[in-house]
């Protein structure tokens, strides 16, 4: 009978306990932490630290618990991992996401529990489009928007012809058709190869070759695209067929690609060298706590996104049950960017200027990524009519 | 009609490189009894060891021979410390040791090597496209593995077929307990056995790691086509796992060539693009299903058992 008293007891305080919860802001960030692409949420949970570590690890006065969660970059490991989230742990934002079959696969548990959540990598067009969510927000970009300043500087080169290659998945497609959108001169052709398994693609290079392009575009992010360069390089093709690229060449992957990606242009809404206060103290800061590393645009975004989460929590005072206020607040996109300011859009993706990198030589004779112009001036997604966002 | 020349040498050094792998699985499997899920985390380990020797020597070819070297006598002691006690066991306790050996290879390299993987880059006399016909170039490192493949299936040939190791290896894969019953010094044959097969998996991967990246779990995917490769040749075969794994080379390269285009002709576009490389990775399993029903010993096994 006493036992059963107690067991009651501990049933009341236990029920009581989700009250008490809001005592800390529990954010839960899902990225790939095993297997080859591992390097990548390595650096998006550095730099989520290091944003934390820079604002005190406390937002609206209370402390911050971050859940990181592996996806194996597989779409139903991360959905299973996002409603483990939700449903145990209780977070109140959801972050992260590298790839967009994981996002499209995960965001159905997200919508219907109305949890906040910051997408920092992934960009799907359905996200900004049809399934664009009113807790949803983006400290990246979506998925065309890239790829389409990379096709309007192949106009300003004046670039004649293309063969377009890139892998089978969601992002990949939402690549290869924005580079189509604003590049005017002729698609020789396109392949789609498998994802992420096929990592040959001596196929796709002798197509690329026998079609008589004038230059090819790619989208191999992470381990993909030093091994493309690879192959590129030495299917001879550098001299013939110059190489453009989106989301191929970062700071991850130029230690491996070296020389092969030397004079390699690409697009990127943050480049390490942009001038603004904030990102010269993110890019000092990263390279001093983590030695040995440089952080890349994933992490940029990840940094980002604990700020806007902070913005919102701040804006509350740390009461993250007002949902509504802390949306409004983060619709404002009030925080220090390290990509310059930027606006949200009506489906919460951020409208912002894109950037031409290129590769060079540092002082010291190692590799690093340079912003050479600014390709376009706050470049909207083609998407955002079709978000009703209800 | 020059690019089919070209896919077709794509085709042929896929294959080739699929077969050094499957020829050590196959000897392991048929002679040993022996499944080894392992065979992957070899391969890793030959372009590990590769990518590093090669920064050590400072020369390309030096390299690659101390990675071999290495791959084999990591073969031999692999064999020596863990797997022979596994033997007599059940398949099923070989499926979940030589897991627990993926796992192992994977996390020591981690620890070793670091999670970020490694490049190899070539000497520049191999990364000059060679011109094989009036207009058709061809990859002179992808040529140097084919050339390098051939000679290795022709070695092995040789001494599978022209030696007294290479009979005992035979007798083994048509009957195991007849050649221990004949006073053959089994233990012995098995080590080297294993060792021939981890050597084999390191030459793949340190084949291949110039064209990819050298990195963790690199073995595991390209490790089911192995298998694929040793079903339709039939178990213990080398002639069987060398002609599958042309086959499937070919298979994979030209339909990942042509599927679209011939998909294009039926379907829109854009559809075509998204079903062709599905498609086209099915096409050999496709392959091994019809293997299986027509001649579930494979179409060369090695021996009736």
């Amino acid at each position: 009978m006493r036992t059963a008293f107690w067991l009651a007891g501990a049933t009341v305080l236990a029920l009581a306990n989700p009250a008490l919860a809001g005592d800390t802001i529990k954010i839960g960030f899902v990225s790939t932490f095993s297997g080859p692409t591992a390097v990548i949420g390595n650096d998006m949970r550095n730099s989520f630290e290091l944003a934390l570590d820079h604002i005190g690890r406390k937002m609206g006065g209370k402390p911050v618990e971050v859940i990181y969660e592996d996806d194996g970059q597989k779409p139903d490991v991360g959905k299973q991992k996002t409603e483990k989230l939700i449903q145990s742990d209780k977070v109140d934002f959801i972050a992260g996401y590298i790839w967009s079959n994981v996002l499209l696969a995960s965001l159905k548990p997200v919508v219907d529990s109305k949890t906040m959540m910051v997408i920092a990598n992934a960009g799907p067009s359905q996200v900004a489009g049809e399934l664009c969510s009113p807790y949803v927000f983006s400290t990246s970009w979506q998925n065309d928007q890239t790829p389409q300043a990379v096709g309007e500087y192949m106009n300003q080169k004046g670039v004649k012809s293309v063969f377009l290659i890139g892998p089978n998945y969601a992002a990949g497609k939402d690549m290869l058709a924005g580079v189509k959108s604003t590049f005017k001169g002729e698609v020789k052709g396109e392949e789609y190869t498998v994802w992420p398994s096929q990592l040959d693609f001596s196929a796709e290079l002798s197509k690329a070759r026998a079609s008589g392009a004038a230059s090819i575009f790619v989208f191999y992010p992470g381990a993909a695209g030093v091994q493309f360069l690879n192959q590129y390089a030495q299917a001879g093709l550098k001299a013939q067929m110059p190489l453009y690229t989106a989301f191929t060449i970062d700071e991850l992957s130029l230690p491996l690609q070296k020389e092969n990606a030397l004079g390699v242009p690409g697009a990127q809404q943050w480049v390490n060298d942009l001038p603004n206060e904030q990102n010269k103290k993110f890019v000092a800061d990263y390279r001093k706590k983590y030695t040995g590393l440089r952080p890349t645009f994933y992490g940029a975004q990840s940094y980002d996104a604990a700020q806007l989460i902070a913005s919102a929590v701040e804006a509350v005072k740390g009461d993250t049950s007002k949902k509504d206020e802390m949306k409004a607040a983060m619709q404002k996109a009030n925080f220090k960017s390290v990509r310059g300011a930027f606006k949200f859009g009506n489906n919460h993706i951020p409208i912002q200027n894109f950037y031409l990198q290129d590769v060079v030589k540092d002082a010291d004779g190692s590799l690093a990524l340079k912003t050479v112009a600014t390709i376009v001036k706050d470049s909207q997604d083609k998407y955002h009519d079709k978000c009703p966002m209800k | 009609m020059l690019l089919v020349v070209e896919q077709f040498l794509n085709g042929l050094q896929f294959g080739l490189l699929l077969f050094l792998l499957a020829a050590g699985l196959t000897l392991v499997f048929g002679i040993m009894d022996f499944v080894n899920l392992a065979h992957g985390s070899l391969y890793m380990m030959g372009a590990y060891f590769a990518a590093t020797f090669v920064v050590w020597t400072g020369s390309f070819v030096l390299g690659c021979v101390l990675a071999l070297g290495a791959t084999l006598l990591l073969g031999i002691l692999l064999e020596f410390v863990a797997l022979r006690h596994l033997y007599g066991r059940d398949h099923l306790d070989h499926v979940l040791a030589t897991f627990g050996l993926i796992l192992f290879f994977n996390d020591a390299v981690r620890l070793i090597w670091g999670p970020a993987g490694l490049a190899l880059p070539l000497p520049p006399w191999l990364t000059v496209p060679f011109q094989i016909m009036p207009g058709v170039y061809y990859p002179a490192y992808r040529l140097a593995i084919i050339v390098v493949a051939l000679l290795v299936a022709l070695l092995l040939y040789l001494v599978v077929m022209r030696t007294r190791i290479g009979m005992l290896i035979r007798a083994g894969a048509s009957n195991r307990e007849m050649i221990g019953a004949l006073g053959i010094n089994i233990k012995l044959l098995y080590t080297l056995v294993f060792g021939l097969g981890a050597a084999l998996a390191g030459l793949a991967g340190l084949m291949q790691a110039p064209i990819l990246t050298v990195q963790i779990g690199m073995g595991e995917n390209i490790l089911i086509l192995a298998f694929v490769i040793i079903v339709i040749g039939g178990i213990g075969s080398i002639r069987g796992a060398f002609l599958a794994a042309i086959f499937v080379g070919m298979i994979d390269t030209l339909g990942r060539a042509f599927l679209p285009d011939l998909l294009r002709q039926i379907l829109s576009s854009a559809a075509a693009s998204t079903a062709a490389p599905a498609l086209s990775s099915m096409l050999i399993y496709l392959l091994m299903a019809i293997v299986l029903v027509v001649r579930p010993e494979g179409l060369f096994p090695a021996g009736r058992r």
